[in-house]
């Protein structure tokens, strides 16, 4: 049934990782990822996984070593977080156009410049066009829980596809929460060795990463757009089987108190939690506030979502990162259009909030529920910020 | 049997677009690209193979007789060869449309 520990998130995820029995992990370190990266190192060097460390020289190079690893038929991990992830973009549409399943942590942090190592999702968002599955970690479990997760997704015959698990900078990685790690024996149960579709072996020359002309280049765009689209089943899948094993239930979209709201809060990552405070502050006055709280982020869970906030007449949106110069943050912009062509739908309200580790309290969110009532025009604005 | 270039649909491409039979890029004809094409006059060419060396596409083959050709089935129409031939035995010529 697994072992109750209170540990610092981070560990717990080298921890989690470890029990996947991986083959590579190529880890370059960075602020706030870098006690996954140091703890894994000393798992594998500690002898009590039979797997490869590499030390390489930049985030540049160990995306690139856990993809040739990756093709080689490993099992693979890497993380990272903010410049490393920047640095890392080049490879990351290749990894998953080369359908290879490497699962990745990223500690999100601010993105340069000005220089700030603390949390929001301004690394995260720029990759979100690169063809990975995207999760969002909520709390310790969700670490622990998604990594593993992760292995089983990606490697799965019917998607392929690589996947980031999301973990907020210090607001997860660096607390110490009471969590519960899963057994080796519970973990093997539900990941198996892998599979890989095809291998590069001097015995069975084949070539991977083809160079593609106009005339089919489309065509694999598509192969892929639909491989990613249909992931959202076979994650739907995997975590149900998850719920069975572990007792521990995922959806792609989770709400709290949301059936009768009037208004909505939606969160990505760790400030769900901090919104849920906030939501049962609410409901104290009788406001009909609720919370839904997005945990796959790429695909996007269109169905889902549109259940999850039928019915409601407002959603404010936390947008922790920008879209300098656009129509608003990246999560209400893709809300906006899932609605563009419903009859009913719910009004929007845009809020940037929590940028670079500033501080998003019980009263902010209730600041931005009061504020998300009056708003009457369509701009996204930002909370918190000193006018 | 006509062999085909690549996958029709989207449904026919590989996963990763994955090659199970390497080496297949030569089944690519690329001489169609070509709009001059390199002719020899073996009565300056002194066979040191220069152009055989300095072909980008590989195409250019030595005959029996030890002077050289290039396979049109392959062959840009770039003109290294011609540029690097130094008893400048080789000539680009308009190709005919």
């Amino acid at each position: 049934m697994g072992k109750r520990i209170g540990m610092e998130v981070a560990i717990a995820a080298a921890e989690a990782v470890a029990l996947c029995r991986i083959d590579v992990a190529a880890v370059y370190p960075i602020t706030p990822q870098s006690h996954i990266a140091e703890h894994l190192s000393d798992i594998v060097h500690d002898g009590r996984i039979d797997a490869e460390f590499l030390t390489v020289e930049s985030e540049h190079s160990s995306i690139s070593a856990c993809a040739g690893a990756s093709a080689a038929g490993a099992r693979v991990y890497t993380a990272t977080s903010s410049q490393g992830l920047m640095l890392m973009h080049e490879i990351l549409p290749i990894v998953s156009a080369m359908r290879l399943p490497v699962v990745m942590g990223v500690a999100n942090r601010a993105v340069s410049g000005p220089l700030n190592i603390w949390n929001d999702h301004t690394d995260v968002m720029p990759q979100r066009d690169c063809g990975w599955i995207q999760l969002f970690a909520e709390n310790g479990q969700e670490v622990i829980d998604m990594s593993i997760q992760s292995f089983r997704i990606a490697e799965h015959p019917d998607v392929m596809l690589p996947v980031m698990v999301n973990i907020d900078g210090f607001q997860l990685t660096h607390m110490i929460e009471p969590m519960i790690m899963p057994t080796q024996e519970e973990v093997d149960r539900f990941l198996p060795p892998r599979v890989p579709f095809a291998t590069l072996h001097p015995d069975n020359p084949l070539s991977m990463g083809c160079f593609n002309m106009p005339d089919i280049f489309m065509e694999t765009m598509k192969a892929k757009d639909v491989a990613l689209q249909g992931a959202k089943k076979t994650i739907i899948k995997i975590w149900k089987e998850w719920a069975k094993i572990f007792g521990r239930d995922y959806q792609p979209v989770e709400t709290y108190k949301a059936k009768d709201a009037d208004i909505l809060i939606v969160t990505m990552g760790s400030m769900g939690e901090t919104a849920s405070v906030a939501v049962d502050e609410m409901r104290k006055s009788r406001k009909k506030v609720g919370l839904v709280k997005i945990k796959l982020w790429r695909p996007f869970p269109v169905e889902e979502f549109k259940v999850a906030v039928r019915g409601c007449k407002t959603l404010a949106v936390m947008d922790r990162a920008l879209s300098f110069g656009g129509a608003g943050g990246p999560v209400a912009t893709e809300i906006k259009s899932l609605f563009y062509h419903e009859k009913e739908r719910p009004r929007v309200a845009d809020f940037i909030m929590g940028l670079g580790g500033r501080d998003v309290r019980v009263e902010d969110f209730i600041a931005m529920v009061e504020r998300a009532e009056k708003k009457e025009d369509d701009t996204y604005e930002f909370l918190g910020v000193r006018e | 049997m006509k062999q085909r270039k690549w996958p029709e649909t989207w449904r026919e491409v590989t996963p990763g677009c994955i090659v199970f039979t390497p080496g297949n890029a030569s089944e690519y004809k690329t001489g169609s690209w070509r709009a001059q094409r390199p002719v020899w006059d073996n009565k300056k060419c002194i066979k040191c193979g220069m152009c055989y060396l300095f072909c980008p596409e590989a195409c250019i083959h030595e005959d029996e007789n030890g002077y050289f050709y290039a396979d049109l089935d392959y062959c840009k129409g770039c003109g290294i060869c011609a540029h690097e031939c130094w008893p400048q035995a080789i000539s680009m010529i308009e190709e005919e449309v």
